[in-house]
Order: C-alpha cells, then structure tokens, then sequence
C-alpha cells in the first residue's frame, strides 16, 4: 500500500460533478479529504489516496481524464 | 555557553493553517489538514539571551543569527561562510529610477552564488545533527549547486535528480561536488511526482521537501542581516522574487521577529514586502490581479528558469502578506528581465541572473509608474549571479561599445572617440 496526498484543482464545470465518489467507486482508492475550497467558480480539494501503487496512477489519470489538475500537496519542487 | 540553559531553541511545529502541535521530525505537512508546518521557537529564551551585542560577537555570517534558527547550540553547523553578504546603496540605480535610498542585498556573493546557501546551510546542518546521512533534492540549477557543495562540505551522501534534458553545461557546478546525479527522463511534472514519492519511500532529508520547515527559515536571515546593516532599522519596502514563496513567508516572519525581540525600535512598521514574478511563469500575480487567494497552477514558459514554479506551495500565502503589509505583487516581460540585468550591471557593477532580471524589472516598473515619493528605504534581494544564466544576455550582446582596431595607435585614435 502506498499513500499520495494531492490537491484536486477543479474549473467551473467540474465543480458539480462527483468525481471523488467516482474514484473510490471504480478504483482501489480509498479517498480521505482533508480540507477544501470550492466556490461556484472554482474549487479545489486535499485529497489523501491510499491504494497499491499502481491502482493510485490509474486514479490519477482517471482524474486528469476528467479534466481535474492534480498536484503533489507540497506544489513544484523541482527549484 | 548557552544563555538558554537546559532549554532549547526550537520547541517544536506547527501546522500553519490549523495550529496543531507536532515534536520536531523530518516532515512538513500537517497530517490532519495537510497545511505547511512551521518551526516554533522559545521566544521567551531567545529575548533573554539576543541582543545587539550577542549579534555582533557571532561570526560574519549568517550563523551570527543562530537564535533564530532551528540548530541548537551544541550542534556543529555545516558553514561554507554563507550569509553576511553586501548591502549596497545603489546610488546610481537609484537615480534613475527617483530612488533616493535604494539598497541591493547582493545575494549572489554567497559561496555558489545563489540565496539558496543559506537554506541549504540550515537543512544539510539540520539532516546531519538529526541522524540523516543522505541529502536529496530536485533542481534544475541553484538549489542543486547548493546541495552538491554543502553535502560534500558535511562529507554526507548527496541524490540530486534532473531532467535529463538539461544541457550539460548547466550541470557543470553541481556535477563537480560528486553528487549522484540522477538524469530523469520525463517532463518537469513528471520529476517533480517521483520526488514527492521518493521522499516516501527513503530515509533522506529532501531539501525543499520534507526538511522544509527547517530550510526554510535559513531565508529569514537575508532581513536580519538587511536591518543589521542598515543600523538595526526596517527598510520601507523590501522586494523579493517569488518562485515557491517559500522565502517571501519567511521574510514576514523574520521582520515580525524582529520587532517582537527589540531588535528594532519598539512599534518599528513593518516592510511593505512585495512579490516579483516573470509574466512567463506567473501564477501568484495572475491570481494577486484578479484579487483571489486561489493560485492555479500555470506551465512555466521563461528565462526565468530559477523562479519557474508553476505550482507555487506557498503562493496563497504570499498574496495574504502582501496585502497585509501593504505591498504589491507585480510581472515583468522576457525583454524586461534581459534590460534590468543591463540596467543593474550598467548602473552597479552587478552582474545578476534571470532571477535577479526580474527583481529589478519589478523595482523599476513600480518605481516608473510612481509608487515611491523618493526618500523611502526600499531593498532589492538580488539572489543569484549573473554567471549562472549569462547565455539570456549572450543572446543579445549588449549594444554600442565594441569596436574591431588594427593593432596600431593610428587605428586606435581613428576608430575611438575620446
Ligand atoms: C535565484 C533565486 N531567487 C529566488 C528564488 C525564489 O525562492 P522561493 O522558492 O523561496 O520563492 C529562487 C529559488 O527558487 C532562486 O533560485
Ligand atoms: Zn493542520
């Protein structure tokens, strides 16, 4: 098992749509929200994933196939 | 030794956006809220034992400031003279842009020419003291310069990755210290998800990741050393370069110190601390403009290579403190960054990189468009040296001054005006 803590970055038209429920539901990937920020506009989510490796890539890509930026929590590091 | 007794410095961290308490540990994120953890000190030891002369008896360094800093007394620091670098009454920069008491912190006089010594200083001394014997970073230039020296300086193991893509010329400073240099094949965002993985996978102190809370507040030291050299006083206005924000918190924590310790005049203002970003990589003022504190994400696009964060970690944050101390974030243009590095070195004799372009751009475009009345203190951090990006000004020599002669006087005196 392996954990990633991420931040979901949602535009306008994504707000409304589940793609958490989505992600545990049809993905190995047990989902734990830590704080968030969504406004009509916008929104984004911490998000802990937990889940085999490989499981956890193919949320992410499920994610970013649906149009959500997914960032590491700690932003860039490569300075 | 210690005028703090049996006590200690650092107290613990604290989660910055929902105050829980962690011991202190290699980590820098918040388990209940993921928020960025800080470094919490026994003010009330430190007021008792800092002060002016206690200052003044430390070395010329940055370590002179070792109160304010996560090391305790007894623990040896990994130093290469880091720090204590030149503030300089820009006269002449200052005349032209209506500045009558314009200072440069010249932070490319630091032993690999970057601002980055410093926060590595503390991290590497900080991993050491606490049992780590490998030191990891991501970087495409200053930070991986700083690493690679300071771990061969501390004789620890160093792991540096980069994109595999980066001209070797580039890597010649950081290859040269015998670091394990890992050449990742795949794009920036690809580099920078291993890293965060990697981070928890190995027992090493990532730098600027999960030693961060400690890195990051060998930046307070730039104001410290600011205010020393201006006799122990605040600047007006500081302008600072933002890439992660990472510093530019810092410098808000470092003048509120100040202030809370009597190290400046009781009541003293706080800086006007003002962000400066390349428009080729700018999410922090996009989202300043658009009067947010949500900064999203942008794909760098700059010669700005050393500030080029396209996810910023800090940048909500900087845009808060901005506001608070009553500065501004502003954007500079490619062709701006490339005339401000002909105008500081024209002007000073300073010879600054991209990053530093972007410094004095912001300064002058604020300075252009009236900000200042003339007699205010406003500091520039220049941040790292003109030779670490000089093929930006290669490009396009610098206009007029060359001239071919034959190797005789007649030559001479035909060809140059005198
Ligand atoms: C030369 C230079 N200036 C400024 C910065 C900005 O620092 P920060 O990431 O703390 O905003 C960096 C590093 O990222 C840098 O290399
Ligand atoms: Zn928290």
């Amino acid at each position: 098992m392996a954990r990633r803590r991420v931040r979901l970055i949602f535009g306008r038209d994504l707000v409304t749509e589940p793609v958490i429920y989505h992600l545990g539901k049809n993905y190995e990937v047990v989902t734990n929200i830590r704080r968030a920020d969504v406004t009509r506009e916008e929104g984004w989510v911490l998000l802990e994933m937990t889940g085999e490796p490989d499981e956890l890539d193919r949320g992410v890509t499920y994610l970013e196939s649906r149009g959500v930026r997914v960032e590491p929590v700690e932003g860039d590091v490569v300075e | 030794m210690s005028g703090l007794g049996n006590g200690r410095r650092v107290i613990g961290m604290r989660c910055r956006e929902c105050g829980t308490e962690y011991p202190v540990q290699a980590t820098h994120v918040c388990e209940m809220c993921f928020g960025p953890l800080d470094v919490v000190y026994d003010y009330d030891a430190i007021r008792k034992r800092i002060s002016h002369r206690s200052i003044a008896a430390g070395p010329p360094s940055m370590w002179r400031y070792r109160d304010l800093l996560p090391l305790e007394d007894e623990v040896p620091v990994v130093t290469l003279g880091e720090g204590f670098t030149p503030l300089i009454h820009a006269e002449r920069l200052g005349a032209e842009l209506g500045l009558r008491n314009l200072y440069l912190k010249n932070d490319s006089m630091n032993p690999t020419n970057s601002f980055k010594d410093r926060v590595v200083s503390v991290a590497v001394s900080w991993a050491r003291a606490h049992g780590f014997e490998t030191i990891g970073c991501a970087s495409t230039g200053n930070l991986a310069n700083a690493v690679a020296a300071y771990s061969a300086r501390a004789g620890l193991e160093a792991f540096v990755f980069i994109p595999s893509d980066l001209e070797p010329g580039k890597v010649v400073s950081t290859s040269v210290f015998e670091p394990n240099l890992i050449a990742v094949r795949g794009n920036y965002d690809q580099v920078n998800r291993l890293c965060s993985q990697l981070v928890e996978t190995y027992p090493w102190a990532f730098c600027n990741i999960n030693v961060r809370p400690f890195y990051a507040e060998g930046s307070k030291t730039l104001d410290f050393e600011t205010a020393e050299q201006l006799g122990w006083r605040l600047p007006d206005e500081i302008v600072i370069p933002i890439a992660s924000g990472c510093q530019f918190v810092k410098h808000r924590r470092a003048v509120g110190e100040m202030v809370d310790l009597g190290l400046v005049e009781a009541g003293s203002r706080l800086p006007a601390l003002t962000g400066a970003q390349a428009l080729g990589c700018a999410p922090v003022y996009n989202a300043w403009k658009e009067g947010t504190e949500t900064v999203l994400p942008v794909k760098p696009n700059t010669i700005a290579k050393s500030i080029a964060i396209g996810s910023p970690s800090d940048g909500s944050y900087v845009i808060r403190i901005a506001r608070e101390t009553g500065g501004v974030v502003e954007a500079v243009t490619e062709e701006e960054i490339i005339d401000s590095i002909r105008l500081l070195a024209r002007t000073e004799g300073i010879f600054t990189e991209t990053a530093g372009g972007v410094t004095i751009g912001v300064l002058a475009k604020l300075a252009r468009a009236g900000r200042w009345k003339g007699d205010e203190v406003v500091v520039a951090y220049v941040t790292g040296h003109g030779l670490k990006t000089a093929d930006a000004v290669a490009a396009a020599p610098s206009p007029g001054r060359r001239f071919e002669i034959e190797p005789t006087l007649k030559s001479f005196k035909e060809s140059v005006n005198i």
